[in-house]
């Protein structure tokens, strides 16, 4: 503004061009000027070089092989998915499982660092030792140790299927569950009165399902919850206004389970346990040892980092704040829920974005365990077997580009609505 | 993984700011200036390329390496070994990063063509083959129905295993693997039932292991992959040098020439014009391909004839133990045929 009111100010000599560079009222424009100019250069020195001698290869960059068939299996897909589909599909199954991991992994994350954040704080001078060697330990190797590390473990003491074939393993929790060096396979859920599924978007490469059953059951569940709600306000008006709040717990729970239960009943709700069969253990959810590796070392990693944040906001309240609650009559463990956490978490959430872009942008790392996510498929595979490195790591870049910036958007939201409220 | 990320943006990097200097100098110059040839191989496949216990490289791919070193600079040993994943390899090459790719790489058409890439020959013919231990019982890849199956990721053994499965209606769980020897790790430990790549890298996989006799390789070859160097597309002059080197190794088995014998018969010219040709005691092709007279002779004199490479490095006397098969000279039944030197 001060420039601004200046420049205008009438009483001011003719200029000439020397006051550019020698008068400290446009020499900063100059220098920034002249530094722009330099970086655009530069930006299209770069940008035309590299269109020039992808010209000269014979290589015009194209996004069109994204629409030809991909030719290779994935084998953990969320959609379906087989050989036969595009390039694209092919990298949305990868997109896919890396927004999986990422999110296994930023909840996992976030349990263990305030779980272990707190012990650090331990008055008990075990537990808070145990925790610092466990932030100590894992916050200073790199984390693709980690996770070749956590793999080779899994590889290496858990039982192949032949093993069980053989009667040397023997399935866990009642026969329900068979644990192996090739993942965990659990029962899965299975409704013998299917409602179908919805198919969106045709025949096209982002095509996918959604399953009325499911759509069913989160309907009624939700409602379920709501209506839990509108009792608990109601108690709440009757305690205001006489003083006595009605026992409302069974309604409570009862309009949540019940219906749900009904639900679940009609559809024919029953557990596929996983079988040995040939090869493999057949039928159940199977959680492949890549993605249980890979999901294990990046929380357990990125939870030493969460810890010390949380251990960092835990000490930023006022020792007094504890000392009034204490004061006050509540026990420890309610100081720190109702008092201490809740101003905390002012001072947590910002730096806990960070660890949570850190932590997905790590799930990269996915292909040193055959984890794949988008990098192994669009910057690995499709890269690889269509030789378009440069639009493949464009549209990578834009799609972490694109997650970080939306994890960001959405715990910038959460961070407003936990703020210290000023009036 | 962060590396794959990592070299595309070194590709667009490099490309954008090397390819200048690769467009004034011919690869063949560059070579000769820097003194060294920037060769790339796998991470180690034993009897193909890996280094012997004093950190040499040695191995079938790795001999075609010195051979062209040889026969350009004249020291089979101005080579620089650049280890390159099935990922990383083609990224290498476009970037200028090694001048030759000799690396068990199948040829196909759309290497050749799509990803501009000039396969100056075919050193070994293979097929894509299975491995799996013998306690399974298992004798052909049809009766592979549900089983797990470890791929090295980037390759053309992974749409053909796609195709093979699709073909013979099975369903298979791939499990995709860097390098070689991450899947011999897995292989072992038994997280996957069956380990697939071209046959011949599995007789050498199969040569490390404590009980080689504890896996069997399936009768069922699914693929032809004919594996051979290659170089940039586009400068014609580099690849007809390395072509020609390589076919220098195999016309000089067929014409008995080793590297024993190599130093006698290119003393003075003898009696059959073709040998006199390639020893350049007659004619100046050495000229014609921008090097000196005796090109050829060190080629052979660095690791011997095509012969002697292979029975020195995977032949039936090494415990990778391949017999000739379709890479004997077509003069004794197999497929390998030279276009002659004239």
């Amino acid at each position: 503004m001060y420039h601004m009111t200046s420049m205008t100010d009438p009483h001011q000599g003719q200029f000439r061009l020397s006051m550019l560079l020698y008068d400290s009222r446009y020499r900063s424009m100059t220098i920034q000027i002249i530094a722009l100019i330099g970086f655009l250069i530069l930006v299209f020195w770069l940008l035309s070089n590299t269109a020039q001698n992808l010209a000269d290869l014979g290589k015009q960059p194209s996004f069109g092989f994204m629409s030809e068939p991909a030719g290779y299996d994935i084998n953990q897909r969320l959609l379906e998915y087989t050989s036969q589909d595009t390039h694209l599909r092919a990298s949305l199954m990868g997109l896919l499982n890396t927004l999986l991991v990422a999110a296994m992994g930023c909840i996992a994350a976030t349990f263990i660092g305030v779980f272990v954040g707190i012990l650090r704080l331990s008055p008990n001078w075990i537990v808070s030792r145990l925790a610092a060697v466990y932030v100590e330990l894992f916050r200073n190797v790199p984390v693709l140790l980690w996770i070749v590390f956590t793999m080779a473990i899994l590889i290496e003491t858990l039982p192949a299927p032949s093993a069980f074939r053989k009667g040397e393993a023997a399935m866990s929790l009642w026969d329900t569950v068979a644990v192996t060096n090739r993942g965990i396979y659990i029962p899965e859920p299975l409704f013998s009165n299917s409602l179908g599924n919805i198919h969106l978007f045709g025949q096209s490469s982002l095509r996918f399902d959604i399953s009325l059953d499911l759509l069913a059951i989160a309907f009624v569940f939700l409602g379920g919850l709501f209506i839990s709600r509108i009792i608990k306000r109601r108690a709440d008006v009757t305690q205001e206004a006489t003083g006595e709040r009605p026992t409302t717990w069974y309604w409570r729970l009862g309009v949540v389970v019940v219906p749900t239960t009904i639900v679940l009943t009609l559809l024919g709700l029953h557990l596929g346990y996983p079988e040995l069969k040939g090869f493999n253990f057949k039928g159940g959810t199977h959680m492949r040892n890549s993605l249980i590796a890979l999901w294990l070392a990046l929380s357990i990693y990125t939870g030493a980092f969460i810890a010390e944040i949380v251990r960092a906001g835990i000490l930023a309240v006022s020792k007094g704040q504890s000392e009034a609650a204490g004061a006050l009559g509540l026990r420890s463990n309610r100081i720190m829920s109702l008092v201490i956490l809740p101003q905390a978490l002012r001072v947590i959430i910002p730096p806990l974005i960070s660890n949570y872009l850190n932590l997905t942008k790590n799930s990269s790392l996915a292909i040193a365990v055959g984890y794949m996510d988008i990098t192994g498929t669009l910057g690995g595979i499709t890269m690889n077997q269509t030789g378009r490195e440069l639009e493949t790591v464009l549209m990578l870049m834009a799609v972490y580009l694109v997650i970080s910036l939306t994890i960001s958007g959405v715990m910038n939201w959460y961070n407003e609505s936990v703020k210290l409220k000023e009036r | 993984m962060k590396k794959s990320a990592f070299l595309g943006a070194l590709t667009v990097a490099s490309i954008a700011a090397s390819a200048a200097v690769a467009q004034d100098a011919s690869t063949l110059d560059q070579v000769k200036e820097r003194g060294k040839l920037n060769c790339g191989v796998a991470t180690g496949v034993p009897g193909f390329a890996a280094p012997d216990a004093n950190g040499r490289w040695e191995g079938f791919d790795v001999s075609v390496c010195r051979a062209v070193a040889a026969a350009v600079l004249g020291d089979s040993d101005a080579v620089e070994f650049i280890p390159t994943t099935g990922k990383t390899r083609f990224t290498a090459l476009a970037s200028g990063e090694i001048d030759m790719l000799a690396r068990n790489t199948t040829w196909t058409f759309s290497r050749d063509v799509d990803l501009k890439f000039e396969f100056v020959g075919v050193n070994y013919y293979d097929g894509q083959g299975f491995m799996v231990p013998k306690e399974m019982g298992v004798t052909s890849a049809k009766e592979l129905d549900g089983a797990t199956v470890c791929i090295q990721t980037g390759t053309t053994t992974e749409l053909n295993l796609a195709d093979f499965f699709r073909a013979n209606d099975m369903s298979y769980e791939p499990v995709p693997i860097e390098t070689n020897a991450e899947a011999q790790q897995q292989y072992l430990a038994g997280a996957c039932d069956v380990y697939t790549t071209d046959a011949s890298g599995l007789a050498a996989t199969r040569s490390t292991f404590e009980d080689p006799s504890s896996s069997v390789i399936l009768p069922e070859i699914i693929s032809k992959e004919p594996l051979g160097p290659l170089v940039r597309h586009g400068d014609n002059n580099w690849g007809d040098v390395v072509r020609w080197t390589l076919n220098a190794l195999i016309s000089s088995e067929e014409l008995d020439i080793t590297s024993t014998n190599v130093g006698e018969m290119s003393a003075a010219a003898g009696d059959n014009p073709e040998i006199n040709r390639l020893l350049g005691t007659e004619g100046n092709l050495g000229e014609m391909l921008g090097l000196d007279a005796e090109w050829a002779k060190r080629a052979i004199m660095a690791n011997g004839n095509y012969g002697e490479i292979f029975a020195k490095t995977i032949g039936e006397a090494t415990p990778i133990g391949l017999a000739r098969g379709l890479n004997a000279q077509w003069t004794d039944g197999g497929l390998l045929y030279s276009p002659p030197f004239r």
